[in-house]
């Protein structure tokens, strides 16, 4: 039985099981002289739980691990056939066994070893899903059956399952936990077996970056190389123009929204420039690199300036687009959470309204605003469609805005689309670069938490 | 600020002082303007560049629906692309040659087959008789007749040559071109044509994903949510996991798929560009948008609620099951749908694990090859034919009225089951 009928039919025995864990309860019930602790609905829920907690785990774990013991059975089956093969043969003979067994691949593309390989894995994934199968109805039948045992008029069924419901959400908010160990643990992996091949010296202050691995051993450019300071470089440079076009207008509508504009200004300039917020990435994308950059390029023609088609600049230009409400949105908080007793105080020595801003209210929003700026660039670093649609590939290092440059993103993205093999250094390389973009988001993110918890005025 | 004691250098200074407030003022009006001027250019410009997309051109033709090319018991593998051309040639005794031929049907969309075979296997009395039919031009004749390719240009600049100007000129003159809406925009899959290729592969796919996504995602957040703020005692940690969650909200999305891909397909086999597999890396991404929301939601009911049901006897779980959670409800729902809305509109994590597949046929279920709306849009943005542009702009129209729609109701639901304590 595949995994979804094996769940369905589980399904269908909870239900049945809820049912009959009622009337069990009432049969009991009927005519007793004592209390039942718990109400009908506890005990049916129990019986659900008997029936259907321990096989569904199992049925996941079951699920998860079998494809890695049939792959270690099929690896050792293999050894004894053919006489100490390389890594890379092993997974060619591998990949080949689960593609002729899936059928992708035809007759005349295998050998004998693999066809006898092919009915070894057949017979193994068959005995699995067998067992599997009737693992998971046996433990759901005794289940069943040991749950109507217990239910009884003083069986104190609230208990039981208000435990298990206290346990399975204490899993779910562990499922947080786990994704981050999760990314940790599968970028970390990777990244070690990237720098088997790649020195950490090399991936961290090389200067030249083309990942093109050759295909045969003695092609032109065999080895590609992995320094990433370009990429840096130009992450770096598209994220400062970002900065300068969301850093201003963010900060000054926030200031202006907050402090000056009327109620029906505010209730119409706010969600609009949370609108801008709520755009998909890939729509800046497509307006970055079919409105921006022609527009640019053609103006900076006209005035005398070579402007790339994939300049840095429409991309920096876009992305501040994207970034303004984040920082107007967080700075607009900050200041309102300045109390209007500071704002009164200064008015009351006679400061104009901009000058109680700038001197009173701005200094006393500080953290806050430095934090949203943090954050912001931590975005602005992380941020992919805009810089693949619109930033270039070839990884220069340059500090003129107007030519192309490339980002972490963009090299992620172009290093993982298309098919190619997983072991590749070059697909190693995206780990790496993931690794790295994600511990810079993490420092900011953390930085920015710092500096607000400890340079906030407290009032009150 | 020192005063100056001199009465009109004093003046001056206020003056100065006047000055300066009004030019903060008016940087603050400058930053508003210029956001909504951005957000009004976005928006016009795409708006704009989507229009041609939504009409299409088509040729008013007589065609024969003869014995020869159609075969009435296979109908789906008739000849109707020979059909067509024929009708378009009769219009043309004149040419001949195989190289004229050739090129007057290439005024012909592809798709114009599919014109005849849809009418004749919905009216199988036409076969055998002779019948007049709207067929779907080519994209560039369609870009040409709407304005887009200027006739103006010298023929080596634009894609439409002379030749074939003079035969649109007398086609026109016979007044059998007419304008109508793309339908096909919304019923097609994704084609290599851009007068053929629509939106409903990826609106499917999309469907799918998300469902996927709310199926996973909204159960564990509203419980992590229940555990972390209702139950959870307040120790180290509880506070390592409420520190991760917020964390977690701000990884970049791409790392999400990194996640993905290493996870959900090396380690554990899953298919590629799945929606099964889409599905629950945005819901990892989407878990803490809707933790987070959904805890201020409980934080914000009162406490003499829960006093009030354990003060009758309720236990802390029924407490919560039976009055927390509804009256937060509204709340988490806001807070889900905002979520998926966001989930809705992700690409780069998708991209990772390879939902950016040239998909023709509608995928079945979640396992199937498939694609969503915002990789389509990436697709189309990549393809360099001229009418891809308008075909790119008209599927971000349709994702942000779809994103739009999704948000009013949110904000609908707040608006109408919000209650302040």
């Amino acid at each position: 039985m595949s995994a979804s009928s094996l769940f369905l039919c589980l399904i269908g025995l909870g239900l049945f099981s809820f049912i009959f864990g009622r009337r069990r309860i009432h049969t009991i019930a009927k005519g007793a002289s004592q209390k039942q602790h718990s109400r009908d609905v506890y005990h049916a829920s129990f019986l659900v739980i008997c029936a259907t907690f321990v096989p569904i785990v199992l049925l996941i774990i079951w699920t998860g691990v079998s494809p890695l013991v049939i792959d270690a059975l099929l690896e050792s089956f293999l050894k004894t056939r053919v006489s100490s093969p390389s890594v890379g043969e092993m997974n060619v003979m591998m990949a080949k066994t689960k593609a002729y067994y899936a059928g992708s691949i035809n007759a005349a593309f295998i050998d004998d070893t693999i066809a006898q390989a092919t009915v070894y894995y057949q017979s193994l994934v068959e005995r699995s899903l067998q067992a599997r199968s009737l693992a998971v109805l046996l433990l759901a039948i005794a289940g069943v059956a040991m749950g109507l045992r217990k239910i009884a008029l003083r069986f104190t069924a609230r208990h039981s399952v208000e435990r298990v419901a206290q346990l399975i959400m204490l899993i779910a908010s562990a499922i947080a936990v786990l994704t981050t160990v999760g990314i940790v643990l599968s970028l970390i992996f990777e990244t070690i077996r990237f720098f088997a091949t790649v020195s950490v010296s090399e991936f961290l202050f090389g200067l030249h970056w083309s990942p093109q691995i050759a295909i045969r051993e003695d092609q032109a450019g065999g080895s590609g190389s992995f320094g990433a300071i370009p990429l840096f470089a130009g992450t770096l440079m598209i994220t400062f123009i970002a900065m300068i076009v969301a850093v201003p207008i963010g900060l000054m509508s926030a200031i202006y929204l907050s402090e000056y504009a009327s109620p029906r200004l505010r209730g119409i300039a706010k969600p609009g420039i949370e609108m801008l917020a709520g755009i998909p990435t890939v729509v800046y994308g497509f307006f970055a690199a079919l409105v921006v950059a022609p527009f640019l390029r053609d103006g900076g023609a006209d005035i005398g300036l070579t402007l790339s088609s994939e300049s840095a600049l429409a991309a920096g230009l876009v992305m501040g687009i994207m970034i303004i409400p984040f920082i107007s949105s967080l700075s607009d908080d900050v200041i309102n959470a300045v109390p209007q007793t500071l704002r009164d105080g200064a008015a009351a020595l006679g400061a104009t309204h901009s000058e109680t801003i700038q001197q009173v209210v701005l200094p006393a929003a500080l953290p806050g605003i430095v934090s949203a700026v943090l954050l912001a660039i931590s975005r602005a670093i992380g941020e992919t469609m805009i810089v693949v649609m619109a930033a270039g590939v070839a990884a220069n290092l340059t500090a003129n805005p107007f030519e192309s440059v490339t980002t972490v993103t963009v090299q992620i993205v172009m290093l993982l689309v298309g098919d190619q093999e997983f072991d590749s250094a070059k697909t190693l390389a995206a780990f790496a670069l993931g690794l790295v973009l994600f511990f810079i988001t993490l420092a900011l993110n953390i930085l920015a938490l710092y500096v607000v918890n400890k340079y906030r005025e407290q009032y009150d | 600020m020192t005063e100056p004691s001199n009465p009109s250098a004093r003046k001056a200074q206020l003056a100065k002082r006047y000055r300066a407030e009004r030019r903060f003022r008016a940087y603050g009006i400058a930053a508003i303007s210029t956001a909504g001027l951005i957000l009004f250019f976005l928006m016009g410009s795409i708006l704009l560049s989507s229009l041609p997309a939504f009409t299409q051109h088509y040729v008013t033709l007589d065609i024969d629906i003869t014995e020869r090319h159609v075969d009435t018991q296979d109908l789906a593998n008739s000849d109707w692309r020979a059909l067509a051309r024929n009708a378009l040639r009769a219009q043309f005794p004149e040419v001949s040659g195989r190289k004229e031929k050739r090129a007057l049907g290439k005024l012909l969309s592809i798709g114009s087959s599919d014109d005849v075979r849809d009418y004749v296997t919905a009216n199988p009395s036409s076969l055998g008789t002779s019948i007049r039919l709207p067929l779907t031009l080519s994209d560039d004749i369609d870009l040409l007749l709407k304005g887009v390719i200027d006739r103006d240009l010298p023929e080596n600049e634009r894609v439409v040559s002379n030749q074939d100007l003079a035969w649109l000129d007398r086609l026109l003159d016979e007044d059998r071109i007419s304008r109508q809406f793309a339908t096909r925009i919304f019923t097609n899959g994704d084609s290599r044509e851009p007068e053929l290729a629509g939106l409903r592969g990826a609106l499917v796919g999309s469907l799918w994903t998300l469902l996927v996504t709310l199926l996973a995602s909204f159960p564990l957040g509203v419980m992590a949510a229940i555990y972390l703020e209702e139950i959870a005692p307040k120790n180290r940690l509880t506070q390592i996991i409420e520190v991760n969650i917020n964390n977690l909200a701000a990884v970049p999305s791409i790392v999400f798929g990194l996640l993905g891909l290493a996870v959900f397909i090396n380690f554990f086999g899953m298919p590629r560009s799945a929606p099964l597999v889409g599905g629950l890396v945005l819901a990892l991404m989407t878990l803490p948008r809707i933790i987070i929301p959904t805890r201020a939601a409980f934080a914000a009911i009162p406490p003499s609620i829960r006093e009030a049901a354990m003060g009758v006897g309720a236990s802390r779980l029924q407490v919560i099951m039976h009055h927390v959670l509804p009256l937060a409800m509204p709340g988490i729902l806001t807070g889900t749908i905002i979520g998926l809305a966001q989930a809705a509109g992700e690409t780069a994590p998708l991209l990772m694990i390879g939902m950016m597949a040239f998909i023709v046929d509608l995928p079945t279920d979640v396992t199937a090859k498939a694609t969503v709306l915002p990789a389509q849009i990436y697709m189309w943005a990549n393809n360099p034919e001229r009418a891809f542009m308008a075909r790119t702009s008209a599927g971000i129209v349709v994702l942000l009225s779809l994103l739009l729609m999704v948000n009013a109701t949110a904000i609908y639901f707040r608006k109408r089951f919000e209650k302040r304590w």
